[in-house]
């Protein structure tokens, strides 16, 4: 019995928080993606830096709170500081909006056209944000570290394994649900939710009905600013935060749109937690849960793992080509690509 | 001059024209139908009143107003509606929605408008919960008609309501068509049932290659021996 516990505990610690945490920030991210492809019909390649400029601006305003002292014991001060770091990232997405995507839109460009403009977008940020917070990694996490203590949990339940709860995890998970359970009441119960999705469903009947399209682009883009703001601050939180890291966020974030089908927002949402377990059950080393319950006396030799944490990335990858030949439309059935 | 005129229209999408000094009007409370042999430009004809084709020639009136240079979505605002022929739902959208959506210009509360539309399509309120991309023809054109009919139009366009439904089915729309009409609604339609839409015409227009080749009331297109031969089969 003992055995079994300590073999939960394990996997609890290692792959379900761990995976619930990297999933609801696949998810955020996810969410993004789906939001400007379902309104804005083509797939956003710079969503990926948009992500990491909001973490920037959160990064830098969090810094300046730190050194006059303001923070919120127990919590990260970063959280105090995000409002600001969505409103710099609308202004920036608008901007981008008003200078470079509009005069495609109004030609009415082809969305491949809008993509590889988008992977413009992306390295013209990218380069941005090296200029302003440099190449490096930076440390921005104050507060309390741990909610839940392996040392405390094994003291408590007097198991052999222990359980951690980080304070960036939990916060992570919170948050996304907080942002989650908001975004699907504004869509499904306001005016102005209502007309972004009338207008993804169908652009030219929503024109007919009077909804404005300049302005459905422009509450898309608040959206997105807003989740990819709180997206990449909650990663950089619960890693660190690298511009680089962003830009191979890319593809595991795409595979959750996509995967859940993408334009459709709950399907970015399970897309996320898909992509998120599925990469950590394949990289897992059960060595040690296989021993607990194994028999007594049974020794491994290998670390019984399907695959090396090194093709952590290779699992969206595979996930991806594997639904877009079954099933491009996605799990919940969006729009195919 | 009539409530809602497109008076010798000339225009097409690229460089050849499709109407040729076509002119389509109808009367507040009338049923107005375009008929026509397949590709005569009905639906392009209906289109040019509502701006959805640049003219080259000729201009729209609507209500005593010159509208020619509107767009289309700045003419539902002064009180004209349109039902596309497809695509005339938003299908992902539950069917009361899909009316709230028809509603959007609409500041003032719509409750009444949403039972007045229940009160025309008994269907609608049962199905109310239900996305429109799940229900039959029929009902989604009950739910088109009916997302159009949230503006309030005073003028109200249909591209083929019925294409695609039983028989059944279109006496039914076409019933409700007339009720539509009753309540003071212009209403302008393009067919290809020609003999049922005409029947309940007030006016009809026989479109031949984006030319008016027979202008007269409903009864008396219908009794007219050349349109019976060569529109009506006989």
């Amino acid at each position: 019995m003992t055995d079994v516990l300590n073999a939960l505990t394990l996997l609890g610690n290692f792959l379900i928080i761990p995976g619930l945490t990297y999933g609801s920030q696949l998810a955020l991210g996810a969410l993004g993606v789906t939001l400007v492809y379902g309104v804005l019909r083509f797939s956003n390649f710079g969503h990926g830096e948009t992500m990491a400029f909001g973490a920037m601006v959160t990064i830098l305003v969090t810094w300046g709170l730190q050194s006059v002292g303001i923070s919120i014991q127990p919590l990260p001060t970063a959280l105090l500081a995000i409002p600001v770091g969505i409103l710099v990232t609308v202004v920036l997405t608008l901007l981008i909006d008003r200078f470079v995507y509009r005069y495609h839109r109004e030609r009415k460009a082809n969305p491949v056209i809008f993509l590889i403009v988008s992977i413009g977008v992306m390295f013209f940020l990218g380069g941005l944000i090296r200029f302003i917070i440099g190449p490096g990694d930076q440390i921005f996490f104050d507060g309390t570290r741990f909610i839940l203590k392996a040392r405390e949990f094994k003291q408590m339940t007097g198991l052999d394994e222990g359980l951690s709860l980080k304070m960036t995890q939990a916060v992570t998970i919170i948050t996304a649900v907080i942002i989650v359970t908001a975004m699907f009441w504004f869509l499904n119960h306001t005016r102005t939710g209502k007309s972004m999705r009338a207008y993804s469903d169908n652009e030219n009947l929503a024109l007919l009905s009077g909804i404005n399209p300049d302005r459905v682009v422009m509450i898309t883009w608040i959206l997105v600013a807003a989740l990819a703001t709180i997206a990449g601050t909650l990663y950089g939180l619960d890693k660190s935060f690298k511009p680089f890291v962003y830009m191979q966020l890319l593809l595991p974030i795409f595979a959750s749109a996509i995967v859940g089908g993408v334009g459709n927002p709950v399907g970015a949402i399970a897309g996320g937690y898909v992509i998120a377990f599925s990469e950590l059950i394949l990289t897992f080393a059960y060595k040690k849960v296989v021993l607990y319950l194994g028999p007594e006396s049974m020794e491994l030799e290998s670390l019984v793992q399907f695959l090396g944490t090194d093709y952590k990335i290779a699992v969206s990858f595979i996930i991806l080509v594997i639904v877009l030949i079954i099933k491009p439309t996605g799990l919940f059935s969006g729009k195919t690509i | 001059m009539s409530f809602l005129l497109g008076e010798q229209m000339t225009g097409g999408y690229g460089a050849a024209d499709i109407l040729h000094n076509c002119s389509i009007g109808v009367e507040k409370g009338e049923i107005a139908v375009i008929v026509g042999p397949n590709g005569a430009g009905k639906s392009t004809a209906m289109k040019a009143v509502f701006g959805m084709l640049p003219l080259r020639q000729g201009r729209v009136m609507f209500d005593g107003e010159d509208v020619t240079q509107l767009k289309p979505e700045e003419r539902v605002v002064k009180g004209m509606g349109f039902v596309p022929q497809t695509h005339n739902v938003f299908t992902s959208m539950t069917v009361e929605e899909n009316l709230e959506m028809g509603a959007f210009i609409r500041t003032e509360s719509i409750a009444d408008s949403i039972a007045q539309v229940y009160d025309l399509f008994p269907i609608l309120k049962e199905k109310r919960k239900q996305p429109a991309g799940e229900l039959s023809g029929g009902q989604r054109q009950q739910v088109a008609v009916g997302r159009a009919l949230m503006t309030h139009p005073k003028v109200l366009m249909l591209d083929e309501p019925t294409a695609g439904v039983s028989p059944i089915v279109m006496d039914e729309l076409f019933d409700r068509i007339i009720e539509i009409a009753r309540l003071d609604v212009a209403i302008l339609m393009v067919e290809q049932n020609a003999k049922q839409a005409l029947e309940i015409a007030d006016k009809g227009y026989v479109l031949v290659q984006g030319h008016n080749r027979f202008t007269d009331t409903g009864e008396a297109l219908l009794a007219n021996p050349e349109v019976r031969k060569a529109f009506l089969g006989g």
